[in-house]
């Protein structure tokens, strides 16, 4: 069956025995680290321990969204060419529910149970001035409230994509009712989505680590950083899968365009990152410039530094040719290299704030991540099982079979 | 440059064109061009085309640009004519990216698009012979080239049993050709009259 998916048992071991790096760093961070410290003085290895779970949650959870926008992206505007390879985001897209629970019982336990504040600063306001002015959106409860309606109908929105799509398959041929209700259903993710990771979620999983600086560019920078590294992330399982015999329709020419989508957000990730460097570098306000001050001339300047090499240099340079975008090789490299790439760059958005002069990227960094990668792959591997993997009756599948770039 | 003779054939289908276009190279004839109303999609390996090296002029024309940004701006500022503007330290390189992408875009596509003009031997007054001025319109010219060992009538007659619509013969310059049409020339659209 060329069709269908079945994990294979090398899939299923490897990604277990990451999940099982992930869960035994957990569990050394539960000794080690201290999370449930508290006191007048900051022990940095409980921040850590906070601020690591922060930065993989919401990282991996919000490349799953990433990868639903994708499909969104193409059927509001009619694009064809994806339709042989799109139950892969919808796979990717699958990993939203496990990492939408994880994400919200980091949050709920650091909100509530930790008692540390110092990555939410805006947890106990006390006397501060600037604190106690942005109280009204910084507080726990809009925090709370605000990610349940948004993560909701991403969710919701995601399952209701997915059940529509299964069913075109098991429709009639040239049935196109499934299609018009698939584009209602994207428009209304759309929205949600435009409006939520350049606003609520962004700035306040995010954002507001740095409760006192602010910078309007902060959805977009988030926007960019996890939808190139879910572009990645759709590479790499399109190629995986093109390696085990499936996928027969799909060829170069879809993965030429996968590698112009990395190649071309790569750039725009860099577009945004220079927007909001810039702007505070020339104004030079003492209140933005504390944002940069920390990441530039701190104990983190190597990973700063080597954010913008690894997400700006190396993309353009290694996808600018023709030929590099469509060797698999190069590609399946790339897709590596930018999910790392970015996976730093929300370390360095998350950690600078609350770890101040105590870079650290050691082991519980990275035994996390394998955890959460782990995680994702044998979601995905699980989604993709539960579908054939060509949506047989989508009115597209025509135009991606004879898809030419 | 020289005059050539060229036996030309018209297709109406794209369907057709395609095995037309490899029974024609494969039978040892030299396709000088063909032209069609829309770009065709895979043509161009059909007609065993070279890939065009139009993006590495253009990659060499953008990093000319941002040379030439860095080195004029800290030039300009830092050594001909020393100046500090808003305390910021000399060579300030976040401010001058801004025109140094303006300076690569404007390079490459300038350089790129005077590139494609040469590579296509386009320019402003240059004449270009045209095979059928329905080719931008709903026909999908061949333009066989003959050499001497060329037989036309064998070559029409091929052109005729792989499905060509119109088969005819025209002696046109190709490549740069200023000035007037020779009057030896038979053009297509005189024929036409």
């Amino acid at each position: 069956m060329k069709d269908q998916f079945t994990i294979p048992a090398r899939l299923k071991t490897w990604s277990l025995a990451l999940i099982a790096v992930g869960v035994l760093t957990l569990l050394l961070g539960v000794i080690f680290l201290h999370p449930f410290n508290g006191g007048d003085t900051q022990d940095y290895g409980t921040t850590r321990f906070w601020a690591v779970l922060i930065q993989n949650s919401t990282f991996f959870f919000l490349i799953s969204v990433a990868a639903f926008f994708f499909i969104v992206a193409h059927t509001l505007a009619m694009g064809g060419w994806q339709t042989a390879l799109r139950r892969v985001p919808e796979a990717v897209s699958g990993y939203m529910y496990i990492g939408g629970i994880v994400l919200f019982v980091v949050f709920l336990l650091y909100l509530y149970v930790a008692k540390d504040h110092y990555i939410y600063t805006w947890k106990t306001p006390g006397n501060d001035k600037e604190l106690l002015r942005k109280h009204g959106f910084q507080n726990p409860t809009f925090f709370i409230v605000s990610s349940i309606i948004f993560m909701g109908v991403w969710m919701l929105t995601r399952t209701l994509y997915r059940k529509n799509s299964i069913a075109e398959d098991n429709g009639a041929f040239g049935d196109r009712s499934y299609f018009k209700k698939s584009i209602t259903i994207c428009a209304v993710f759309a929205v949600f989505y435009a409006v939520g990771i350049s606003s609520a979620p962004s700035w306040l999983w995010l954002m507001s680590i740095d409760a006192k600086w602010s910078s309007t560019m902060y959805g977009w920078y988030t926007f960019a950083s996890t939808w190139v590294s879910a572009l990645s992330f759709i590479a790499l399982f399109v190629i995986y899968l093109k390696n085990q015999g499936k996928l027969e329709y799909v060829n170069e020419e879809h993965l030429h365009d996968l590698g112009k989508y990395m190649f071309a957000f790569s750039i725009f990730w860099t577009y945004l990152w220079f927007a909001q460097y810039m702007l505070t570098w020339y104004a030079n306000i003492p209140d933005e410039t504390t944002y940069f001050g920390i990441r530039l001339w701190g104990s983190f300047r190597p990973i700063f530094l080597l954010n913008l090499i690894i997400n700006f240099v190396c993309p353009i340079l290694i996808l600018m040719t023709r030929d590099n975008k469509r060797s698999w090789t190069v590609v399946t490299f790339m897709a590596v290299l930018i999910i790392f790439g970015h996976w730093l760059d929300f370390y360095q958005m998350v950690m600078p704030g609350p770890l101040k002069d105590h870079a650290q990227l050691g082991w519980f960094e990275f035994g996390i991540l394998a955890g959460f990668v782990g995680l994702v792959i044998f979601a995905t591997a699980k989604q993709l099982e539960k579908a054939p993997l060509t949506p047989k009756n989508s009115p597209f599948l025509k135009e991606s079979i004879i898809h030419h770039t | 440059m020289a005059i050539k003779k060229f036996v030309v054939g018209n297709f109406d289908d794209e369907n057709v064109l395609f095995p037309a276009v490899k029974r024609v190279r494969s039978a040892g004839y030299k396709i000088h061009d063909v032209y069609t109303p829309y770009p065709v999609h895979g043509l161009d390996g059909a007609l065993g085309l070279r890939q065009t090296s139009l993006h590495t002029a253009g990659f060499i024309y953008g990093i000319t640009g941002t040379t030439t940004a860095l080195t004029g701006i800290s030039w300009i500022f830092d050594v001909d004519w020393l100046m500090n503007i808003g305390g910021k330290p000399h060579i300030p390189l976040p401010a001058m990216i801004p025109i140094t992408f303006e300076l690569t875009v404007l390079f490459a596509a300038v350089g790129m698009v005077f590139t494609f003009c040469w590579l296509n031997k386009i320019a402003p007054g240059v004449k270009k012979h045209v095979f059928n001025p329905r080719s931008t319109d709903d026909i999908f010219t061949m333009v066989i080239e003959c050499t001497e060992h060329t037989n036309v009538e064998q070559a029409k007659a091929f052109l005729a049993s792989v499905g060509a619509q119109e088969i005819n013969e025209q002696v046109a310059e190709d490549g740069w050709w200023w000035g007037t049409y020779d009057k030896e020339q038979v053009l297509y659209k005189e024929e036409l009259a």
